[in-house]
């Protein structure tokens, strides 16, 4: 009997390998009734996920997931790729297709499943791995006569083993012991939290044996969770880190630097998540295949949008204000209302939608429960390049040089020939374009209306002051450390109590060193 | 007033007399309050109401207005400034004499001008779902309470069709609304035999944007074995990062469905839908209902804002608490046609009988014993356009209880206006 399984497999999958249509009548059946009551979508869908070696069913499975199968006429209808219209039944091209089938979670749901069992037949191991992963997501008897004719005749290892664990919940209910303290060895092995609500009952069962085998299964699935979770909260803390610097460098310039109480700061961030929108909305008019990559175009947009009006800012209202905090923070935050106002009347109160491009939704799997989401990676990296690129102005280009001298002793340094004023000019501008570049960022992340820049200016502010004013390193470490902090705090007190425990730590903690973690050494003339 | 006749000079005179010296121009015109706010952070939300309220006005007076007088909006903004709101309801009220006053959204903003509407006895409609234990002799209450959105959608959630969740995650905005609803869920789902083990209640700050522990957390209690079901309170911006987490961390709909209680078509126009699809909405009125009432109410709303040319053009869209104002709006204004007068203690003892073919497409009535409407109940899924596509619903209209019968202290109260009770929060009738 094995022998002969084992061959019409083999069959089955030479078929599905050349694309030869082995029609099964089932799917024949199905598409009929399918097309003649398109209400009776389950059933069909059922029909669809066990019929075997027909590559039909598959397609018309995945059209229907993708809202691309249709009824009209009496026909079953799917639209391919390129926008064509066919026919499921034969593959013939027509003419008009009807309006697609609506889906509920429920039909989604037997779908999903449907689809895993016609991608198990598939010739592609990683189909068959992540077809294998999906059904033992939802173990059910319906599937497991497949599964084991599967493990039977499977050659790719990481596809067995999978197949094993997603058969290892149905035989922990089985009556042959030793069948059952495989399973458990199994999930042991592989098995995820989801599996601890079926060992548990066997822990605490009458049977020495497996209850102790069960014990030691689930010390090892707590254990691999307990690593997940550290390395999990290490990682959305570095993230979080990540937009705190992207919200705070622009600042670690402006306040940190140059020393101007900057209450427009959060409008610069602002400014540039709508740069971005813009950008957004320019591309899906004149360049939609290019769409994907409208962030790219974002970035010096963003940039320079919010470098100029930072300029703008620092020639017409601050450079009359230098040495008058108190008159600098009243001005900006004047500043920050007119600029709040003026994009609410240009673009509305509303909130405006900036899209995620395809390449940075969705997220990397490392582990079940532990999901690195692509735009949280992406804003990391874009931190570290951000940085990067300040630093080297800062240390190693001439403009670099004159902001430092500037910043360090301003007569001497305009005793020395540099026109100070053009350098204040062009470092607000640099702060004011980098909290643009941020803004980019956050637009990825979050809302974009108005009042995205009220949300992110005390957390900025935050951020320069712990690190310590002056010194970009300090904004670094201010921001990894709020972020680290944060996180580890949150799973443990809550959102709202995490973020009053951290505000009451950076409270004390400023009253012990006011100049935060790195301050300035030697002497500047101004203080 | 030169060619006026002399006797109704002095009627004219003895009616200003007796309204507390309203001036001529009242005379001809019957004033209508709408307090919501147009700036800060709610006018996202309200600022639609005021504009579906205006189009109601306008579409009355179209018609010839209420007993021989034109309709005459009063727009004030109260910013979002909870304290402001009592402030303006107090200036609407006594210096500008409306007849009725349509608005608010939070709930913190309608516990704010409460006082106002009982001390000056004015009158008050509510548009917006809340979290009930509450029933004022000033106030009607034309959104839902707990028991005509929450509690149905957890019981779909906890059927065969909607998923059968047996773990739950009550997930919200730290304030009054959200506490007080998962207050009653908690006790509802004890009820149905669900353990405090089984049920995960999280708060987050207004406005918080880092979702990622939060949904890392949520992927972790779903995966115990049980089906899981997440319950959102979530209030204003912060739905787009959270929203955005849940897609990104591949927290399907199939797998963890989320229903939410503050999110419809307006909020849903600022984000990508297409991560969304399939989680849930509950409310008693979608944009997508297939009723020939809908339809006209929609194209109403449509030609009203390309007439006026409303921000937003067309994508603007319509939603539950935009609804529940035009139905508030027009029964208001049949009980003022019944009783002859906009005198508020007749105008509120009319009110309680009127009924009005709704967009919702059903006869909705209001109860003349607890001052709220009674409303089907729509469940519906998110698709990729942003509507709804509706997966279950009430075969009618279903009485609000105001007080729910889930909580010890709450179900002991009851809310009746009509005698033997007169009372809205009482244990016993006030005449016996």
């Amino acid at each position: 009997m094995p022998i002969l399984l084992r061959l019409t497999a083999a069959v089955l999958l030479l078929c599905a390998a050349v694309g030869a249509r082995a029609a099964d009548p089932a799917v024949d059946q199905a598409l009929a009734n399918l097309a003649a009551d398109p209400k009776a979508l389950r059933a069909s869908v059922e029909a669809l996920g066990g019929a075997r070696g027909d590559p039909r069913a598959l397609a018309v499975l995945e059209a229907l997931r993708d809202g691309r199968l249709s009824v009209a006429g009496g026909e079953v209808l799917m639209r391919s790729a390129d926008g064509r219209v066919l026919r499921a039944r034969d593959g013939a091209a027509v003419a008009e297709a009807g309006s697609a089938f609506g889906l509920t979670n429920a039909l989604r749901r037997g779908l999903g499943t449907a689809v895993a069992r016609q991608q198990l037949l598939a010739t592609d191991p990683q189909v068959r791995l992540a077809a294998a992963g999906a059904l033992a997501e939802r173990p059910s008897t319906e599937v497991e006569g497949l599964l084991r004719e599967l493990l039977a005749t499977e050659a790719d290892a990481r596809v067995r083993k999978a197949l094993a664990l997603a058969l290892a919940p149905l035989d922990l209910d089985s009556a042959d012991k030793a069948r059952r303290l495989a399973a458990i060895g199994v999930l042991a092995e592989d098995g995820e939290l989801a599996a601890r609500g079926l060992l548990e009952p066997i822990a605490q069962g009458r049977d020495p044996e497996l209850a102790q085998a069960a014990r030691r299964a689930l010390s090892r699935i707590g254990e691999r969770q307990w690593l997940r979770d550290q390395f999990g909260n290490l990682f959305f803390g570095l993230s979080l880190g990540s937009v705190l610097l992207l919200a705070a460098l622009g600042l670690a310039i402006t306040f940190g630097l140059m020393g101007v109480i900057n209450m427009a700061h959060g409008e610069m961030l602002m400014i540039g998540a709508y740069a971005t929108y813009v950008v957004q909305g320019l591309f899906r008019q004149y360049l939609p295949g290019a769409f994907d990559w409208y962030l790219l175009a974002a970035l010096p947009a963003a940039f320079v949008a919010s470098a100029l009006v930072g300029a703008a800012i620092e020639r017409t209202v601050l450079r009359h204000l230098y040495g008058r905090p108190l008159e600098t923070l009243l001005a900006t935050f004047g500043i920050s209302l007119i600029l709040i106002q003026t994009v609410r009347v240009i673009f509305g109160a509303q909130n405006v939608e900036v899209a995620n491009p395809a390449w940075l939704s969705g997220g990397i799997e490392v582990a079940t429960n532990l999901v690195l989401p692509y735009n949280r990676l992406a804003t990391i990296v874009f931190a570290v390049l951000v940085l990067a690129g300040v630093w080297t102005i800062f240390q190693k280009t001439r403009l670099g040089l004159r902001v430092r001298s500037v910043t360090q002793n301003r007569g001497m340094a305009a005793a020395m020939g540099i026109d100070t004023r053009r350098v204040d000019t062009l470092t607000f501008a640099l702060g004011s374009g980098v909290a643009g570049l941020g803004g980019v960022a956050l637009s990825q992340l979050g809302n974009v209306g108005p009042e995205l820049g009220q949300a992110y200016i005390i957390d900025s502010f935050m951020v320069v002051v712990l690190g310590g004013v002056g010194k970009l390193a300090g904004a670094v470490a201010g921001a990894l450390g709020l972020g680290v902090v944060n996180k580890l705090l949150e799973p443990a007190v809550g959102a709202v109590l995490g973020k009053i425990a951290l505000l009451g730590f950076i409270i004390l903690f400023i009253q012990k060193r006011p100049q935060g973690l790195f301050a300035l050494k030697g002497r500047a003339v101004e203080s | 007033m030169r060619s006026k006749s002399k006797t109704f000079l002095l009627s004219s005179l003895a009616a200003g007399l007796v309204f507390g010296m309203a001036g001529a121009h009242a005379a001809d015109t019957i004033k209508v309050g709408i307090l919501h706010s147009l700036s800060g952070t709610m006018a996202i939300s309200e600022t639609s109401l005021k504009d579906v309220a205006l189009m109601a006005i306008e579409e009355i007076n179209a018609k010839g207005g209420l007993l021989g007088k034109k309709l005459e909006p009063v727009v004030v903004d109260p910013a979002s400034n909870w304290p402001l709101f009592a402030e303006k309801a107090r200036e609407l009220l006594q210096k500008e004499k409306v007849a009725v006053v349509f608005g608010c959204w939070t709930s913190v903003s309608r516990k704010s001008v409460l006082p106002v509407f009982e001390e000056l006895n004015g009158l008050l409609f509510y548009p917006v779902q809340y979290e009930g234990e509450e029933s004022s002799y000033n106030v009607f209450y034309t959104g839902a309470a707990p028991n005509q959105q929450a509690i149905p959608a957890v019981e779909y959630l906890m059927s065969e069709e909607g998923g059968g969740a047996k773990r739950w995650v009550l997930l919200g905005t730290d304030y009054v609304y959200p506490r007080t609803t998962n207050k009653i869920l908690r006790a509802f789902l004890h009820a149905k035999g669900v353990a405090d083990d089984d049920i995960m209640e999280t708060y987050t700050p207004f406005g918080h944007s880092d979702y990622q522990t939060i949904v890392a957390d949520i992927k972790k209690f779903a995966s115990a074995g049980k089906r899981t079901a997440v319950v959102s309170t979530i209030n204003g911006d912060s739905n787009v990062p959270f929203y955005k987490e849940l897609g990104n961390a591949g927290l399907k709909a199939t797998d963890v469905p989320v229903v939410a209680f503050s999110v419809g078509e307006e909020e849903l126009r600022g984000i990508d839908t297409k991560p969304l699809v399939g989680h849930l909405a509950a409310w008693n009125y979608f944009m997508s209902i297939d009723a020939p009432e809908n339809k006209a109410f929609i194209e109403k709303w449509k030609a009203y804002v390309a007439k006026n040319k409303l921000p937003g053009g067309d994508k603007r869209v319509t939603n539950d608490p935009m609804e529940a104002t035009y139905t508030g709006i027009n029964m208001w204004a049949q009980a003022v046609q019944q009783a002859g007068t906009t005198e508020v203690d007749a105008v509120r003892q009319a009110l309680g009988y009127q009924t009005f073919k709704t967009p919702s497409g059903f006869v909705e009535s209001l109860d003349a014993k607890n001052h709220h409407l009674h409303k089907p109940v729509y469940i519906a899924e998110i698709q990729a356009d942003g509507q709804f596509n509706i997966v279950w619903k009430t075969e009618g209209p279903i009485r609000a209880q105001a007080w729910s019968p889930y909580i010890p202290d709450s179900a002991k109260k009851v809310a009746d206006w009509t005698y033997p009770w007169v009372c809205g929060n009482c244990t016993e009738p006030k005449f016996k």
